[in-house]
Parts: structure tokens; C-alpha cells; sequence
């Protein structure tokens, strides 16, 4: 601890042992996204347990998703998983009649060794509902990779051909056809100018509606246009995916997916840092913009006008530490943006790191730790809670990222948290949004300046062990 | 295969995890993949505990898959040892190690070896139990283990007590208000002059387990919780136990008889009918409520009960008995135990339901209109669907069912509780219903608060589209904003961009 840091990125690996949450809760923000899908997840109790009680009161609201809870029979094959899942998915055809189910695989169907990529097409045949099949489990995979794996099955269902969408909507248009006689080319001839001419974009990676209208018009304001995003509002809407497309991710968490798409879909990674804060966003369109040839106009202005809409935040945090503890992989992406903030960050704990998806974040961290003039964090590859804790207890940083198994024991001890997953649920992508992040970064600074002279800080009686 | 949306009843190791993680010094860890120690987050939630949960996971991922935990395990339970010196640590089984079927009574005689604390493998099927048989076994095997430990040292005092004492056993981390349950029941002891010699699991520390047979009997205030070890102590000690839940006037005074005469019965000399007396006519509000006219207007009134075996048949009895309210029906989601349930409420409902089946439940209320439902979490969004008040008496629970006041549910001011959370949920649901009756509060339309009710400004219809996306309760402030925004830069007409151009604007 007492070295000093070196000035290139620091990467670690440690035993693995912390807690995030099980890739399966990715159903619970896919299925409001994909508007008529229904997620079926094939576990057990357990599976059921975690995703009743982390969806909350999501799940009085008849959610689209249900457990296909397997019994000892199922576990020792006296009942046939084929004839099992076809009663079960024709009863949620008739009940909710979806465009499509997507099967959340677990451990225990990873365990088991039940064939569900082999079982789908067969079924999907029988019933007439395509059946997408995503192994998010816990022996792979950690939180937002379940929607990686979940678009990477998607990506591979994505249209090949563009014409059938072009002439269903004409058909679709035709009333209004009727009502605008020739007016109609005229306009789409007037919005198709506001393009540049370009080679097709589609953006991967699932956003609340609204960040996807700002991020769609944020690129239109350099002149291109986003032909499709996976994932769509509805699975039957999922974009057009020819060879030679361009695509861009906008999470950190979607390597698979982005692999998918260039190894099957023969597509172009525009391989760029996330949209997350207006550095992030800046830097993201920068590169799209890069790639097709095009100059970009008035980001100097706009991200200034942000970050001096920032500055009642700011100045809370310039000079204040934060401790990533690691659970949802946003973390280099934020640990960025907060040291552009002004923060320092002695650990980013990850817990997988795609260095290749992620290089050119990990090139704009880096960059932005010299410009900042502050030392490299370091990255710390499935962290190990326990000595992360006791690296909290020692390096007291003015605030720890971390899941609420550790938040309210860490607060005790008077270190201020701010829970992780949140910032998974909240809208933090775009220029429009880098305020929302730092409302959450600066939360229990602004609670405990509100609070400090209680002296009600340290509310636990301990520390005699070492 | 089975189409599940929601369970009452956890899985088997979520009962280990509460009765390990309430011991003081024991830590649990779990042979499970990553995620499956969301137990933690539930605790340190739902709880609002300061302590970090003393349950680690021993991850199962693609390695241990392959080639089998090998040393992982046992390192895991000795780096624990030392780590945190524990008195006890409990491998903890999850319905993945049940499948793996590896070896783990193996690896915990390997790591007892190694370890300074004892080891243990907790003995439950996650394909055969739920949460609340296995923190049953659990509690049951952590108490032999520690009495067949003292007996085997020599350790194990003889004889009981000089005053009569009592164990309360089954209080426990995520029970359903049992950290104010047991004060109430600490309380109601010390009132009736019985020492309270040990409370497990909760607090306890297990060196403490070896007296647990100086105690003159075992309290076991929750059917659920506790009759297991409670048994145990009876056959190898001869410890009588009681199990009637001292919930309700009846109840309580039921329970006190009972403990009346299982001391006398060991040479104690106590006559508890002046306190039963004078603490249900003067003392406890609840007697005296359901004299008061509050409570004659809820007479024929019509009630369903649903939850945890303890809790709905005591609020079945109290319903019925003691408030004279119709009980339409009552129901347990504790299918284990319904033969029990049956025999408690049958003769105060009209019809019994065992079912884990909340779709059914559901139902079942709609089928009844009740003016009032008495169940879960879930039954009280069913409520807010069918627009019937809702009382929660048993867990699955939400936060706020964790409250910080006092509120317990046992013993005489566990009565003035119950009584508060039945008249509350009935009077709230005749007040709706006269509301509705006389044309509500108010209009709601009456009132504007300015600028945007006499709008001069267009909406696109993208932004129309955008603004009915913001949420109910923060739409009009949207609303306002934005046209204030445009209004001062003098737009005629409201686009995406300059809503969100007003959002960056404001900052909010």
C-alpha cells in the first residue's frame, strides 16, 4: 500500500468470493424492455426466492416472467424435460399469448445437462412461439451478464434482409398515405437529408425508452441515423442485421454479445467508451462519428454546458475518494467519469474484465487518471468482499460502491456507501443523464453533511479483532 | 415441472441461514454459485442489522463443476476460522450441492480437523424441505451437537434451576416481529416470577446450549420454529414443553395456565389467575376493546386469514373468538403441518385452505369480498387490487414489516397490538366505502397549481408521447418545468429536444 502507483493500469485477480446479484434478475428489467416477451426461467426454489424478493413490488405487478420450478422428477429424469416444458409454455401461450418466450437457463439446468438449445427449436415448431434460449447462470456468470447473454441469443434471431420491414411499412402507412396524397415522399425525403450519408448503425445493449430517444437524437444531431437497436420495444420489431452493418454497445457488460454480432452477424464493432457521463457520451459519439467519416459539431459546447451544470455536485466531491467493491460492471465506465469529476479512485473491483471490449474505456480511464494528475486505480478482477473490507477499513475512502449485503454494516462503521445496483436501474447514460449519476454519487455525502454534527457516526461497539 | 410466479416459503438453506446467522460467533457457509447469497442482502435490508451477515459462499462455478470442489471447501471453512474465529461453522447444503452430490460430510471432517471451531454439516434436502422445516432440523441438530458435546466432556450440569426457569426457543433473524415477541415474552416471565434460563437461537451462543437442560421447561412460541429441539430436550431430559402461542386474550391466558401447571407439577407453588385476571380486564386494552362499540360495528363483519400456521390460526381465534368477526375462511400456505392447522381452526371458519398456491388464494378472495384480508405481502397487494384493506400478520414480509417501534405480537401488550391492526384495516375500509358513498373528499379537478392549466404551448406528439412515460407522480412537475423552461426562451412548441434541453436546464 505504501508503494507508490505506478502510472500504467494495474489489473489483479483475486479469489472470487463476493457477492452480486445472480444473472437471472436481467429478466427483470428485459421483460418490462421487450414488451411482448415472456421470460421463463428454468430453476429452482432458490432461483424463484432471489428473484421474488430483488424484484420487490415489481412482482405484484403481474410481471411477464415466471419460474419453471423443477421437482426431485425433474432433477432425476423420471419426468421427460420435453413433454414438461411444452405443457408449460402452452400454458403461458394461452394465458399471455407472447411473440416470444426466452428461457432463462440456471446451475441447475447447467448441472443437469438439460438440452434447452436442443429442445427449443423443436418446440418453438410445435407451438408456433419463437423460443430463445440464454444460459444465465451463476456458475458463469455475475448481475448484467444475464443481459448479455440474453441479447447475444437475440442477436442471432435479428432479420437478415431489409426489404420485408420497408414494405410492411408502407402497408402500415397506408391510411395516412391516403390523407397526405404526395406529401409524404416529400417529408421523407426532407428527414432522410438530415443524414448523413452513412453505412447502418444499430446499437446494442437495453435502455430505458426515454435514454434511447435521448442517445438516438444525440446522434442525429451529427447527422446519423440509428437504424435499429437491439433490443427493440417488442422482439417483433428486432432491428436488421446485415453483413458489413456498423454496431456500438452502450453498457460495458455486453461482451458476448458484441462478439456474437461480429463472429455471426459479420458485423463492424465501433469499439468505444460507454455513454455514461458526459465525457463517456462525448467520447462515444466522437468515435462513431470517427469511423464514419463524419466531423463532429458543438460537442466542445455541449459537454462544457453540462459539466458547469454540474458544478453544485462537483464541488461536493473534487478531493473525495471512492471504493468500487465490484458487482455489476459499469465500474470502469463510473470510476471514469467520477475521476473526471475530480474523485479518487484506490480500487475498481470488477467482477469480470473484458480488456478487449472494453479498451478503448480502459484507454480513456487511464487517459483521464494523467490529465486528472491522480495515480491509477487498481483494478481488482472477482474480488475477494472480505479483504476488500479490510482495504475499506484501512484506506477510509470517503465512499464505497457497493451491494447492500455490505451497505448498512459499512455505514455502522461510519463509512459512507451507496448501494450498486441502483445505478443499474437508474437512467445514466447520455449527456442529459450525468446529473442523475452524481444525484446518486453525492446522496449519502449530502445526507451526512446534513447529519454531521450528530456525532452519530460509528454506531457499532467492536474492532478489538484483527 | 411446476408454473411458479411466487413462493411463501423460501428454499431449505434460507432456514439454515436464520437459525445460524441468529447465533452469536456461528457463520454459515454455503456451498452454492455466485448470487446465491442474497440471504445477506436480506438480512442486512430487511433487519437494518450493523453487523456484517456471518454467511459467506463457498462459490460453485464451472471449475468446481469439472473437477469437484477438491480443497475448495475445506479452505474456505479454515480461512474462515481464522478469519473470524467462529464457535461453530455450518456448511450450509443449496439445491446446487444437492444436485453435485458431493462428498460434504467428507469435507467437514476434513476441515474439523484443521479448524478450531466446530464444523458442521447442515443436515437438510432442498428438494424435501422448505425454509422453515429446515431452520426447524437446524436448530434441533446445532442443540444436540452441543448437548451430546458436553455430555460426551462431562460438561452437562446436573440439576435445574433454584427458581423456576424457562427456555424460549424458536426467536430468530427475518421472523415475523420475534426481536419484540421475545421482549414481551421476557417481559411476561419476569411478571409471573420465571427466570428465563436460555433464548435460542437468536443472541445465543452455543456454549451456552450445554444448560439448556437447568431450564424447569422449554417455551415454543411459534409452531414453526423450535418443536423439533424442544422434543429433543424432552425425551433425553425429561423437559416438558409448551406450545401454545401466548397470541390473543385466550391464547395468552391458555399458555400462563399451562405454564401454572407444568411448574406446580415440578414443586413450584403459583397461582397465575389474579394476574391472567386483573392483566385481561384492567391491563391489556384488548378484553375491553371488544366490549367498546368500536368493536360491536365489526360484528358479522366478513374476514379471511391467510399465512404461517402460528399466525393465522391465533388471528383465526382471535377474529372469531374474541371479536366476533366472520372468518370466512382461514388458510396455511405450512402444507407440512396442515393436519395440525385443521384442528386449530376448523370449528372458527367456515372453510379451511392449505395451499402454496397464491393464485388460488387470490381466488378465494375475490370469490368472498371480505371486508378485510389478514395475510401476507401478497394477499395485501391483493388487497390493493380489489381495493380490500389489508392487515400483514406473517412473513413473506417487506421491510416495513420490520418496524422499529415496539410491536410485538405476543403476550398482553401483543394483544393491544393485533387489536390496533384489526380495527385499522376494518374502520380505513368503512371509511373508503362512506367516501365513495357521499362523492369523495373533494374534486380533484377544482384545484391547479398554476402555470400549466391555461396552457398556451403545443406538445409534439413525440413529446407527448415522452411526457405520458414520466411517472404519474411526477408528471405535472415535468410538465411545468419544461414549459416554463420554453415559455422563457419563447418556444412555441414543445419537441423531445427541448424537453430534455429543459431537463438539462433545471438539472433534475
Amino acid at each position: 500500500m505504501t508503494l507508490a502507483q505506478p502510472e500504467a493500469l494495474n489489473f489483479e485477480c483475486e479469489t472470487g468470493n463476493y457477492h452480486t446479484f445472480c444473472p437471472i434478475s436481467c429478466v427483470a428489467w428485459l421483460y418490462q424492455k421487450i414488451e411482448d416477451s415472456f421470460f421463463l426461467v428454468i430453476g429452482t426454489k432458490t432461483c424463484g426466492y432471489f428473484l421474488q424478493n430483488a424484484m420487490g413490488v415489481m412482482i405484484f405487478a403481474e410481471p411477464r416472467y415466471a419460474m419453471a420450478e423443477l421437482e426431485e422428477g425433474d432433477i432425476s429424469a423420471q419426468l421427460n424435460d420435453y413433454e414438461e416444458l411444452k405443457r408449460l409454455c402452452l400454458q403461458i401461450k394461452r394465458d399471455r399469448n407472447p411473440s416470444v418466450i426466452v428461457w432463462i437457463g440456471t446451475c441447475t439446468t447447467e448441472i443437469i445437462k438439460m438440452d434447452l438449445e436442443g429442445l427449443a427449436p423443436k418446440l418453438e415448431s410445435e407451438i408456433g412461439i419463437p423460443i430463445v434460449v440464454a444460459r444465465a447462470n451463476g456458475l458463469d456468470y455475475a448481475f448484467t451478464q444475464g443481459e448479455d447473454t440474453v441479447l447475444a441469443a437475440m442477436a442471432v434471431k435479428c432479420p437478415d434482409q431489409a426489404p420485408v420491414a420497408e414494405a410492411e411499412k408502407n402497408e402500415r402507412n397506408a391510411i395516412a398515405k391516403l390523407l397526405n396524397f404526395g406529401r409524404k415522399k416529400e417529408e421523407v425525403a426532407a428527414e432522410e437529408s438530415e443524414y448523413v450519408n452513412h453505412p447502418p448503425l444499430v446499437l446494442f445493449g437495453s435502455l430505458p425508452d426515454p435514454v434511447v430517444t435521448q442517445l438516438t437524437l444525440e446522434l442525429k444531431k451529427q447527422g446519423i441515423k440509428v437504424s435499429g437497436w437491439l433490443p427493440a420495444k417488442r422482439y417483433t420489431e428486432l432491428p436488421v442485421l446485415e453483413e458489413g452493418y456498423y454496431v456500438a454497445g452502450v453498457n460495458p457488460f455486453l461482451s458476448r454479445t458484441a462478439t456474437t454480432l461480429m463472429r455471426r452477424r459479420k458485423c463492424k464493432l465501433i469499439g468505444a467508451p460507454f455513454p455514461i457521463g458526459p465525457d463517456g457520451t462525448r467520447a462515444w459519439i466522437e468515435k462513431i462519428c470517427s469511423v464514419f467519416g463524419i466531423e463532429p459539431k458543438g460537442l466542445d459546447e455541449r459537454e462544457a454546458q453540462i459539466w458547469a451544470s454540474l458544478e453544485d455536485y462537483l464541488q461536493l466531491i473534487r478531493g473525495k475518494s471512492v471504493f468500487f467493491m465490484g458487482d455489476n460492471l459499469l465500474e470502469i465506465s463510473l470510476a471514469r467519469f467520477l475521476v473526471r469529476c475530480g474523485m479518487i479512485v484506490p480500487e475498481i473491483g470488477i467482477p469480470y474484465m473484458d480488456k478487449r471490449y472494453q479498451a478503448a474505456e480502459l484507454a480513456l480511464l487511464e487517459k483521464t487518471c494523467q490529465e486528472m494528475g491522480v495515480p491509477a486505480p487498481r483494478i481488482v478482477e472477482k474480488p475477494d468482499n472480505y479483504n476488500q473490507i479490510q482495504r475499506i477499513k484501512e484506506l477510509k475512502p470517503d465512499l464505497v460502491i457497493t451491494g447492500m449485503a455490505h451497505a448498512n454494516p459499512l455505514e455502522a462503521r461510519g463509512i459512507n456507501t451507496k448501494w450498486s445496483v441502483e445505478f443499474t436501474f437508474a437512467q445514466i447514460h447520455g449527456f442529459t443523464n450525468a446529473r442523475d449519476i452524481l444525484e446518486l454519487v453525492t446522496r449519502p455525502l449530502r445526507r451526512n453533511n446534513n447529519l454531521k454534527d450528530l456525532g452519530w457516526e460509528k454506531l457499532v461497539q467492536e474492532e478489538a479483532k484483527v | 415441472m411446476k408454473l411458479a410466479y411466487w413462493m411463501y416459503a423460501g428454499p431449505a438453506h434460507i432456514g439454515t441461514l436464520r437459525v445460524a446467522s441468529s447465533f452469536k460467533n456461528v457463520h454459515a457457509i454455503m456451498h452454492a454459485p455466485l448470487g446465491d447469497d442474497y440471504f445477506n442482502v436480506m438480512r442486512s435490508m430487511l433487519e437494518r442489522e450493523r453487523d456484517f451477515t456471518p454467511v459467506t459462499a463457498s462459490i460453485v462455478d464451472r471449475n468446481v463443476l469439472a473437477r469437484g470442489s477438491q480443497e475448495k471447501v475445506v479452505d474456505n471453512i479454515t480461512r474462515k476460522d481464522t478469519e473470524e474465529r467462529p464457535d461453530l461453522i455450518v456448511l450450509t447444503p443449496t439445491c446446487t450441492s444437492s444436485i453435485l452430490q458431493e462428498d460434504l460430510h467428507n469435507f467437514v471432517e476434513r476441515a474439523s480437523l484443521e479448524a478450531k471451531a466446530d464444523v458442521m454439516l447442515a443436515d437438510v434436502n432442498h428438494y424435501r424441505v422448505n425454509e422453515l422445516q429446515a431452520a426447524d432440523r437446524t436448530l434441533d441438530q446445532i442443540v444436540r451437537f452441543y448437548i451430546e458435546k458436553a455430555r460426551k466432556k462431562g460438561e452437562l450440569p446436573a440439576g435445574k434451576t433454584e427458581q423456576p426457569s424457562v427456555n424460549i426457543i424458536g426467536i430468530s433473524t427475518l421472523g415475523f416481529h420475534n426481536q419484540h415477541d421475545c421482549t414481551e415474552l421476557k417481559r411476561l416471565m419476569a411478571d409471573l416470577g420465571i427466570q428465563v434460563n436460555e433464548v435460542i437461537p437468536e443472541g445465543a451462543s452455543v456454549h451456552n446450549l450445554k444448560n439448556l437442560p437447568k431450564a424447569w421447561f422449554n417455551l415454543v412460541p411459534y409452531r414453526e420454529l423450535g418443536l423439533m429441539a424442544a422434543r429433543y430436550l424432552e425425551q433425553e431430559f425429561g423437559m416438558p414443553y409448551i406450545d401454545i402461542t401466548p397470541m390473543g386474550v385466550v391464547e395468552t391466558a391458555r399458555c400462563l395456565r399451562k405454564i401454572q401447571q407444568v411448574i406446580n407439577q415440578q414443586g413450584a407453588d403459583v397461582d397465575y389467575e389474579e394476574y391472567i385476571n386483573n392483566q385481561t380486564l384492567y391491563v391489556s386494552q384488548a378484553a375491553w376493546f371488544s366490549r367498546s362499540i368500536d368493536c360491536q360495528n365489526l360484528t358479522g363483519k366478513k374476514a379471511v386469514v391467510f399465512g404461517d400456521s402460528t399466525h393465522a390460526a391465533a388471528m383465526t381465534k382471535i377474529l372469531a373468538r374474541e371479536m366476533g368477526i366472520h372468518v370466512v375462511w382461514a388458510g396455511t400456505y405450512c402444507k407440512y403441518d396442515a393436519e395440525w392447522f385443521r384442528e386449530q381452526v376448523s370449528e372458527y371458519c367456515d372453510e379451511v385452505i392449505v395451499t402454496e398456491d397464491h393464485g388460488q388464494i387470490g381466488d378465494a378472495i375475490a370469490r368472498v369480498e371480505p371486508s378485510a384480508i389478514f395475510g401476507t405481502q401478497m394477499e395485501r397487494h391483493v388487497g390493493k387490487r380489489l381495493n380490500i384493506p389489508c392487515g400483514v400478520i406473517a412473513a413473506p414480509i417487506h421491510i416495513q414489516n420490520f418496524p422499529i417501534g415496539y410491536k410485538p405480537f405476543c403476550g398482553y401488550e401483543g394483544t393491544n397490538q393485533i387489536a390496533d391492526l384489526v380495527y385499522n384495516s376494518f374502520t380505513l375500509g368503512m371509511e373508503d366505502h362512506l367516501l365513495e358513498i357521499f362523492g369523495g373528499h373533494d374534486t380533484k379537478e377544482v384545484i391547479t397549481k398554476g402555470i400549466s392549466a391555461d396552457s398556451d404551448l403545443s406538445w409534439n406528439k413525440e413529446a407527448q408521447a415522452e411526457l405520458n412515460k414520466v411517472p404519474g407522480f411526477v408528471r405535472g412537475k415535468v410538465k411545468r418545468n419544461t414549459e416554463k423552461f420554453a415559455r422563457d426562451r419563447g418556444f412555441s412548441e414543445i419537441t423531445l429536444e427541448v424537453m430534455y434541453a429543459a431537463k438539462e436546464a433545471v438539472g433534475a
